[in-house]
């Protein structure tokens, strides 16, 4: 019976995603959305119902096979899927906020070319991500990983005709497999080591090797726990963008809003958080590991958190706000709050996929332009999408009681529990990220909503260029335009949808995520790592209240008024600010070199090498000083032998007289 | 185990006599010899397929044996037999016959009849090199391959193919020349050319290492190895397009297939004195020609540069079992190297036809294998598009596609012999990606870029069957490699357990 339910869970997807990629013509349009949200919300409704045996009705464990994929060499690879609360939870997630993007995407791509194709893609992606969260084992999560991967280069790539897109669906793709890089030399170490790719027996053969070690150049030596979970860490840091590997998400924006809300916020991009989870017997074993992973996290939060207030776009704005937050999770998976971690993944899918969301319904009233300097008073045409903004904007910044304020605010107290390397680093970075945080989120809010506009419809409207112009705003003609108005129903009702769990979900699932029973036997914390056991909770409105003497909140109130004062009550500032700081915006507006040095040092590395090797190591040395060179030296020898061939019968005779001359007189001097 | 009747001379004589027959019908009815050859390409193909359900897996042992006296002078047998490492590799060649056959349907107007003999001769020869378990009769089959493929690039090749094919015949030839004069010196040692034979053969270390030297240069050329691969992108580039994705799919097979028939096991002593030697030359191919490959202009040699990459993995795993073997008397992932060798092999051959198909698709409309002549082309061909863009993800080595299964256990294999082994083997995920899909995006994504781009027309009914036929082969092999890899095992554990034990 599961099994069907599971079978059913993600096939559903897969089927209307065929159906509505592979007979895109035979089915149309309205056919293409029918089935793939049919499938989806099969795959939804029975997702919820398998969350709810598990959360509520205390179902087993489920660890079963579902063929064997290879058996060699004694290694046993299998698909299967293993269901515990932590796959029950991410799999309503995924196929939660899929369902809203789904209809959402009705209405945001209703006048856009490859519609079909658009839904065949995001079902896929459904699908994908199900077998990632679902899997029992290594090799089926690496084909998640790897199938999730190629369905974000399709989807940054929807627009194919824009050389940005193709541009940064390549650059999405290649940064993803350096972390996977990483990740494929970590499975290998588990197999390795462990003899096995399943989840369960590599747990349990784990705590044995824990004290093994391995050399890996030279006298080196290291732990083996820690090889492995850095290696594994590698491949979340290209999925879930983290510092360095980072670069490729803010480009991924490139893709239509609803993917991006989806994908790039909501769920792949969660992916590696929710490996590290999984993993967490791994992790606990390796206290390095896990400082690295803190750090990496804590300089995500931070840095990331500081370009999004510079940017214009709408869209990149929250992209950065996405690095900054999985940063945060990242951070506390470091501090082996896993389920802070999570329970941070969890609402910021419902409040960031609401934010891109919201974001692509302003991008619709304003006819697709995306530049804040564009906007302004939108609240005045959408009051919808206006109303659920702010509310998204509210759970992002930590607004208490909103589903954000608990799992930062138990990120920052975990971190801050943390006794292990880099604690007190990454505890100031996620404090002194919360008023970042709350700068970039208020700005962009009053930028769009409020003020005067929308200043793209204002007549002889120029553009702000104060910046130099980084980023060339296009002047459209644009009188002739309708005044933005609010989106149709398909667009606003996933946002009401989504908006519900953004304010509640957070004071619901405190109490049993985090301090209760929810994932027990599910993530394993080592004692001495026990952060969340530190800290004391008595209910959610305890904790609340606790919030409200705390530093973080008093922080996001700063960033929020200052926000207000410098973008609404006195502009003057921001472009004073601009001009005396310019170095420091230089260095923003440039994302700390990160790209220019990739495409410089690694992608016209690559060529130079690539030519060197080609031109000189193949060419010249192998083609010209070996092959052709053998071929000329065997022609010359050819022709100088050709000379003693003449055909003359006296030159003939001549040379015999002379090689019996030779001869004799050797003979004779000898 | 034998069938009623001698499946494998027949897998190997009906195309030749096929070929004879649709050679002599002549051109003046094109259509005779084109459906003739298809004809007869199928009938090859599925009369090959009993090898599969009729194969028992559970044994090393020599199965649907033929044996019967050649030259009894000497001692020499027409003697067949396939185990299984050489039954999926004819079931390969038989495979991709049938769609080279397709393929080269409208393309080739200019003496089809010849055309298509060629390849008939061609897959009967190749399906006797794997099938032969006699030297001699392997020599003969092995030279007589080249005699297609000479004339195959040479015929309705490219401008520059007499020099492609004058490089492609002496590489081969000079590598080959060696290998017959160790099968002899083991005639005389042994005086049998029973292969099986040679593998029982006491061999003096400096013996075993010159004959190990006599095959890696026969092997290395056809594989090809870093750094004897230069031949291959000139061939590629000036092959035709079936030429071409004959040479990649089963040509280059042979020279793995030849690693394990008879390097290995007839000379483990000196292959694991001299393992560091191929493991660095498959290594350098893996990294050197994946950067390689990322500069080539023309779609052909990039890909033929990916081929010689992506063959790296097999020669990897095929002499990372040394290392393996010699560190522990648990030979766990011993196997799973020579294995994932065999796999990628199998993979690589539906891949790089697939790929080659595609590129000749495009050639086929503009004449021009140059990616600059290309962009956009997914405006206009958005079916080719799909597919091109899957069988781009396949040579990436996207889980799901055949191209990640062989790579993943190469890689899994390596990394018991060494850590470094394993990164720089897994350095492909990256660079493998880089140009696979800059090619792609170059080629299929983008505005239109020129009026030849905007007048292509979509793949026809006869390429989408060729196509689908070889993506449906790459995804099922990707999703469930077990039916594969469970014909393979008894044969490559016997071998790895015979290599283990020291000739000396």
């Amino acid at each position: 019976m599961m099994e069907t339910i599971l079978l059913a869970i993600v096939l559903a997807p897969l089927t209307g995603s065929a159906i509505a990629g592979l007979f895109r013509n035979q089915v149309g349009r309205a056919g293409a959305h029918w089935v793939t949200i049919l499938g989806v919300g099969i795959s939804c409704a029975l997702s919820l119902y398998v969350f709810y045996l598990y959360a509520f009705e205390d179902a087993p464990v489920y660890n079963e096979s579902v063929y064997t994929w290879m058996v060699v060499d004694g290694l046993r690879m299998e698909v299967g899927f293993l269901i515990d609360r932590l796959t029950a939870m991410m799999m309503a997630v995924v196929t939660f906020v899929s369902l809203m993007v789904h209809i959402y995407t009705i209405g945001y791509m209703a006048h856009e070319d490859g519609y079909q194709r658009f839904f065949s893609y995001i079902a896929l992606f459904t699908f994908s991500m199900l077998m990632l969260v679902m899997s029992n084992n290594f090799m089926q999560l690496f084909f998640g990983w790897e199938a999730v991967g190629l369905v974000s280069y399709l989807l940054i790539g929807f627009y194919f005709k824009k050389e940005s897109a193709i541009f940064a669906n390549l650059k999405a793709f290649l940064a993803n497999r350096v972390g996977d890089f990483g990740f494929v030399l970590g499975i290998a170490a588990v197999a390795m080591y462990m003899g096995t790719l399943d989840y369960a027996e590599a747990f349990e053969r784990a705590p044995a090797l824990a004290q093994t070690s391995i050399s890996v150049w030279g006298d080196q030596v290291w732990s083996l726990m820690t090889v492995i979970c850095i290696l594994l860490f590698i491949g979340a840091m290209g999925k879930s963008a983290q510092v360095p590997l980072h670069v490729w998400l803010p480009d991924s924006m490139e893709g239509p809003t609803p993917i991006s809300a989806l994908i790039h916020a909501a769920t792949m991009v969660t992916a590696g958080i929710f490996m590290v989870a999984r993993m967490s017997p791994l992790y606990e074993l390796s206290e390095t590991a896990l400082s690295f992973v803190m750090v990496i996290g804590a300089t995500t939060a931070f840095f990331m958190g500081l370009i999004g207030v510079i940017q214009n776009d709408i869209k990149r704005v929250i992209a950065y706000s996405t690095l900054s937050q999985l940063g945060y999770m990242i951070a506390a998976l470091g501090a082996s709050a896993y389920a802070a971690g999570l329970f941070h993944l969890m609402t910021h899918a419902f409040f960031k996929a609401l934010l891109f969301l919201g974001a692509g319904s302003v991008i619709i009233g304003m006819h697709h332009d995306q530049d804040i300097r564009n906007m302004g008073g939108m609240r005045k045409f959408m009051p919808v999408t206006h109303w659920t903004f702010l509310i998204g904007t509210l759970a992002l910044i930590g607004f208490p009681g909103f589903a954000g304020f608990f799992s930062k605010d138990a990120i920052i107290e975990a971190v801050h529990e943390s006794r292990i390397l880099g604690s007190d680093y990454a505890h100031w970075m996620l404090v002194a990220g919360v008023f970042v945080t709350a700068l970039y989120s208020f700005r962009l809010y009053f930028i769009v909503f409020h003020g005067q506009g929308p200043r793209r419809f204002e007549p002889h409207h120029e553009a702000h260029d104060e910046d130099g112009g980084a980023e060339a705003v296009v002047h459209h003609e644009v009188h002739d335009e309708p005044l933005p108005h609010e989106s149709p129903k398909v667009v606003t009702v996933p946002l009401i949808l989504l908006a519900i769990p953004s304010i509640v979900i957070g004071y619901m699932a405190i109490g049993p995520m985090l301090f209760g029973d929810f994932f027990d036997g599910v993530i394993s914390v080592a004692a001495i790592h026990d952060t969340l056991g530190e800290i004391h909770f008595e209910g959610p409105m305890g904790f609340l209240l606790h919030g409200l003497t705390g530093i973080p909140i008093f922080l996001a109130a700063a960033g929020a008024f200052v926000a207000w004062y410098v973008y609404m009550r006195r502009p003057i500032i921001a472009t004073d600010l601009v001009t005396r700081f310019d170095w420091l915006y230089g260095i923003l507006d440039r994302k700390y070199g990160f790209d220019a040095f990739n495409q410089i040092v690694f992608a016209g590395g690559s060529r130079l090498l690539g030519k060197f090797l080609w031109q000189v190591g193949d060419r010249v040395v192998i083609d010209g000083a070996v092959v052709n060179g053998s071929a000329h030296s065997v022609g010359w020898v050819a022709s100088v032998v050709r000379y003693l061939q003449t055909g003359y019968l006296y030159h003939y005779a001549f040379a015999i007289i002379i090689g019996l001359l030779g001869l004799l007189s050797w003979f004779v001097i000898r | 185990m034998t069938a009623d009747w001698p499946i494998l001379s027949v897998t190997i004589w009906l195309p030749i006599i096929g070929g004879l027959l649709v050679l002599m019908s002549g051109d003046k009815a094109p259509g005779v010899s084109r459906w003739g050859a298809l004809l007869i390409a199928l009938l090859t193909f599925a009369l090959s397929i009993p090898l599969y359900p009729g194969f028992d897996a559970s044994t090393a042992q020599m199965q649907f044996v033929e044996n019967r006296p050649w030259i009894p002078m000497f001692n020499v047998n027409y003697h067949l037999g396939v185990d299984g490492i050489s039954m999926p590799l004819i079931l390969l060649t038989t495979f991709i016959t049938p769609l080279v056959v397709i393929a080269g349907w409208e393309v080739i107007q200019y003496k089809p009849s010849q055309y298509m003999a060629a390849f008939l001769i061609m897959e009967g020869v190749m399906v006797g090199v794997f099938a032969a378990l006699d030297a001699m009769l392997f020599y003969v089959f092995w030279e007589a391959m080249l005699i297609p493929m000479f004339i195959i690039i040479g015929v309705w090749g490219g401008p520059r193919r007499v020099y492609a094919t004058i490089k492609f015949f002496l590489y081969t030839f000079l590598g080959s020349v060696f290998m017959l004069v160790a099968l002899i010196y083991m005639y005389f040692k042994s005086g049998s050319m029973e292969i099986l034979a040679f593998h029982d053969l006491k061999l003096g270390m400096t013996e075993q290492v010159l004959i190990f030297i006599a095959f890696l240069l026969a092997f290395a050329v056809k594989v090809p190895m870093w750094p004897v691969h230069t031949w291959l992108p000139d061939a590629h580039v000036e092959a035709p397009t079936g030429g071409s994705v004959i040479l990649a799919a089963i040509m280059l097979k042979i020279g793995g297939y030849g690693f394990l028939r008879f390097s290995l096991p007839i000379t483990p002593d000196a292959s694991h004195s001299l393992d560091w030697m191929i493991i660095g030359m498959s290594l350098i191919a893996v990294v050197y020609i994946g950067f390689v490959a990322l500069v080539q202009q023309d779609m052909k040699k990039l890909i033929a540069y990916s081929s010689i990459a992506h063959m790296g993995f097999v020669t990897l795993g095929f002499f990372i079992v040394f290392i393996i073997v010699s560190r522990s008397d648990v030979h766990a992932g011993a196997v799973l190297g020579v294995q994932g060798g065999m796999v990628q092999m199998v993979s690589h051959g539906f891949i790089s036809a697939a790929m080659f198909l595609c590129v000749g698709v495009l050639y086929d409309r503009l004449h021009s294998r140059q990616i600059a002549d290309y962009g956009g082309v997914v405006n206009v061909m958005p079916w080719f598009a799909a597919f091109m863009v899957f069988f781009s993800m396949a040579n990436a080595g996207l889980p799901g596609t055949s191209g990640f299964v062989g790579e993943f256990m190469v890689i899994l294999a390596s990394f018991r012999a060494d850590f470094w082994f394993a990164v720089l083997a897994a350095t492909t995920l990256t660079i493998g990606a880089a140009y696979t899909l800059w090619m792609v995006k170059r080629v299929i994504f983008g505005e239109v870029t020129s009026e030849g781009v905007a007048a292509l027309q979509d793949i026809n009914a006869r390429e989408a069957l060729v196509l689908t036929s070889l993506a449906l082969a790459v995804l099922v092999l990707g999703l469930w490699p077990a039916p594969l890899v469970e014909v393979m095992n008894a044969s490559i554990g016997n071998l790895v357990q015979h290599i283990g034990v020291s000739k000396l």
